[in-house]
């Protein structure tokens, strides 16, 4: 019972990834008709802006210490942070300390700015052109922002942790009535869980409940008659695009304590991304989520080495052996429209 | 009608067999003066270095390669000589190789198998390439030794660390010069039972592929004959990037270590996710909770950053090392790039030391000649204490580093510290080992 609890667990923080750039690329694809084959790469785009924040914080200055040698026996250059010098060290440490959190803030102007530019720069040219297009500008696309990324940051992972209160991980077991080490898990998932249901919640919210996601929907629904009503909705989806975009920016930002960033983390989630999006309905937000967060969890139980003792090879293939079932048997994906990839 | 032998047909398949002759690559051409492979002229010759450039191992390979220019300009005569100086051979003078200037072509291996491939042979065929040296992953080392069998040119291997490489995939043409799997088995037990006692339950999370495997058999053969027991051991997919589901059980599973079978990373993220796990905290059996990662690299340990604090591990070589060798190295290196080299570095920079001493040794640079000449060579002076160059495997044999990572780094590339030098008696097996079995070394083949 405590390990299942345990990969529900474990599933809920990686569903909670899958969800939030499945949940993106949906609000793209539902508004704009585009399959974004750059989507990965926007998760990787935040997630190092997370990486460059960080290392704004620790700008430093050289100042020689006498006593100490380098690895070449001269004196050591000892980098201190210009925040100490601002703030004194205690404060300057505790600024740095959160950089994480304080990358949200300056992560969604940058994430919807990228957005408006890939929109507005590129992908508007290929409304009109067919899916195939779309998706191998989108994938030259991606490349091009890794390969950015790389040239910048290089291409080992950046260790880049969470605030030290978020550090260490809670045990469930003992809270729960199991044995202690039953149920362990690491705060900032916890919070990385809680941050994307906040997240979720937040879009759902803007698309219901404001007359801005109101006309959205009416677009995603008949864009046709939308435009004849004289609303100009193209520029409604490229703020979509620029959410989108922001969406998984946030959920690169959050990830970047579970494992140091490198520059083809994106590539990682995107072809799980564009599998959930599938199962979940092509098209369909509530999909999406559901499907992300079920894909999650399902993954965690296929890598229990009980289940792997007994089909061996079965945690590379869960997702797709299960995408290829729910197809077969519901080609709309579990909450897509009646109708669509059915015909 | 004429009955004429010169038909247009005929004309053109005569054609085209005496151009596709021509076209031959230069491997596959006898060369009827020297009766080997790319023999160079009389001012030059040139080296390939198959490094990866891009993929996940690009920034080890950028180091690789530092060390190669390194390595070349030392022995065309240019900069401080380097570890010239140090090594017990003192038939390099910094005249090039054979008093011919050394130039180089370089080639990106991708870390596929395949990619590597093609570059080697594109460096063969096309650049007339002597030797081919470099890698970072020991899929790409097998497949690339392979084929410069199959070339007739010798292969000097970069960092590759499963034990098939010169076990049961060794290659007459191929050498290597890094340590193995079966090496930091047996170098890492001792100081294992050491510190943490012989009564241990060891949970491996072991890469799904060959270095994977024989490093698992490594540490657990030499981890289990100390009278540790292995109570579970796990493949993960290589191209896992999130490990909670497989780090989750393992607090729950009887076992009180973990050994972490990963490189490169897999190491990085199945290390954080540990630690993120409160395994470095947890107590197990009554004991402290313990992660041992069997293979360090400085680069990796970077990745991994304070999370390497006080894990065990084993390398080939550190730049903290002290001897006269070591320290020529790091001084020369530090000095041209402004830090100091990793493993990956000394392995590619000895290595291309040891064949332009072997060619010159020989006085040849008939592969043959070179194979003869290292088979067997003991040396000194390049970092790692006497070593011996087994000619029964092509593996060197030396010294190992049992290395920890450092609680108080004084900076970012103080990440290691050397806890023990195991000396190569200890690490050294038969070349029949079951670990090894199953390979032929075969005969040299000059290519021609």
């Amino acid at each position: 019972m405590d390990q299942i609890i345990l990969q529900i667990l474990n599933g809920l923080d990686k569903g909670s990834a899958y969800a939030l750039i499945a949940l993106g690329l949906t609000l793209i694809f539902g508004t704009l008709g585009v399959v974004n084959f750059a989507h990965g790469a926007l998760f990787m785009m935040g997630a190092f802006v997370a990486v460059t924040v960080s290392k704004v914080l620790t700008l430093s200055h050289k100042v020689v210490d006498e006593s100490r040698t380098d690895f070449l026996g001269n004196p050591l250059q000892v980098d201190v942070p210009y925040l100490y010098d601002w703030f004194g060290q205690s404060a300057g440490d505790a600024i740095i300390d959160w950089a994480v959190p304080i990358s949200i803030i300056v992560a969604i102007p940058i994430m919807v700015a990228i957005g408006f530019i890939m929109e507005r720069g590129l992908i508007k040219y290929f409304y009109k052109r067919p899916h195939a297009d779309q998706i191998l500008v989108t994938f030259g696309l991606a490349i091009v922002m890794q390969e950015i990324i790389k040239y910048f940051y290089g291409a080992n992972p950046i260790p880049t942790p969470a605030p030290s209160a978020f550090t260490g991980s809670f045990d469930f077991g003992v809270a729960f009535g199991f044995d202690p080490n039953a149920i362990i898990y690491p705060y900032w998932r916890l919070v990385y869980f809680f941050f994307s249901i906040f997240v979720i919640g937040a879009v759902f919210a803007f698309l219901q409940f404001t007359t801005f996601g109101m006309v959205v929907r009416a677009g995603m629904a008949d864009r046709e008659t939308v435009g004849l009503l004289g609303i100009n909705i193209d520029k409604r989806f490229t703020v979509m695009f620029g959410i989108a975009a922001a969406v998984a920016g946030l959920a690169g930002v959050m990830y970047v304590p579970i494992n140091p960033p490198n520059y083809h983390m994106g590539m990682d989630f995107l072809v799980l991304s564009f599998v959930v999006v599938v199962v979940g309905g092509m098209g369909s937000l509530p999909g999406a989520v559901a499907a992300g967060f079920l894909l999650g969890i399902l993954e965690s139980f296929a890598s229990m080495s009980a289940v792997i003792n007994l089909l061996p090879g079965i945690n590379q293939i869960i997702i797709y052996l299960v995408a290829i079932i729910i197809l077969l048997t519901r080609p709309r994906g579990l909450m897509g429209r009646k109708g669509v990839m059915e015909e | 009608m004429t009955n004429s032998n010169f038909s247009r047909r005929r004309v053109l398949k005569t054609g085209a067999i005496a151009s596709a002759g021509l076209a031959l690559p230069t491997y596959l051409r006898a060369d009827g003066h020297t009766g080997f492979t790319n023999a160079p002229g009389d001012s030059e010759v040139t080296l390939g270095f198959n490094v990866p450039q891009t993929g996940p191992y690009a920034d080890e390979g950028a180091d690789e390669l530092r060390a190669y220019e390194l390595a070349v300009e030392h022995l065309n005569g240019g900069g401080d000589g380097g570890m010239l100086s140090t090594f017990s051979s003192k038939v390099l003078d910094g005249t090039g190789i054979l008093g011919r200037e050394v130039k180089y072509v370089t080639g990106d291996t991708q870390t596929k198998s395949d990619a590597a491939r093609a570059s080697a042979r594109s460096m063969i065929e096309k650049d007339g390439a002597i030797m081919i040296t470099g890698g970072s992953s020991s899929g790409v080392a097998v497949a690339v030794q392979a084929l410069c069998q199959e070339a007739g040119i010798i292969f000097m291997a970069g960092l590759t660390h499963s034990n098939d490489t010169t076990g049961k995939d060794r290659r007459a043409n191929g050498f290597r010069h890094f340590f193995n799997s079966y090496m930091s088995g047996a170098a890492l037990a001792p100081v294992l039972a050491a510190n943490y006692g012989t009564d241990r339950k060891a949970y491996h999370l072991t890469a799904d592929y060959n270095w994977g495997y024989t490093t698992e058999e490594a540490v657990k053969s030499s981890t289990e004959a100390l009278g540790w027991e292995t109570v579970n051991a796990v493949k993960t997919p290589l191209t896992q990037t999130d490990f909670s589901s497989y780090i989750a059980p393992v607090l729950n599973s009887g076992a009180d270590v973990l050994v972490l079978n990963h490189y490169g990373g897999n190491m990085v993220n199945s290390l954080t996710n540990a630690v993120q796990f409160g395994l470095r905290e947890a107590q197990a059996n009554g004991q402290n909770f313990e992660i041992i990662v069997p293979l360090y690299s400085r680069l990796m340990a970077k990745g991994a950053g304070a999370n390497v604090k006080g894990i065990f591990g084993s390398t080939n070589w550190h730049w903290s090392l002290q001897d006269e060798g070591s320290k020529a190295f790091v001084q020369s290196f530090g000095t041209k790039y402004g830090f100091p080299p990793s493993q990956a570095a000394h392995t590619t920079y000895v290595q291309t030391l040891l064949y332009a001493d072997a060619v010159t040794r020989a006085n040849s640079f008939n592969p043959c000649a070179v194979v003869e000449a290292l088979e067997d060579f003991e040396f000194d002076g390049l970092g790692n204490g006497k070593t011996l160059y087994r000619g029964a495997d092509h593996q060197c044999f030396k010294d190992v580093l049992v290395v920890k990572g450092k609680e108080n780094p004084e900076n970012e590339f103080d990440l290691l510290e050397i806890v023990e030098v195991t000396p190569v008696e200890q690490v050294t097996y038969a070349p029949d080992h079951p670990q090894f079995a199953g390979g032929d070394l075969g005969t040299c083949n000059p290519g021609a």
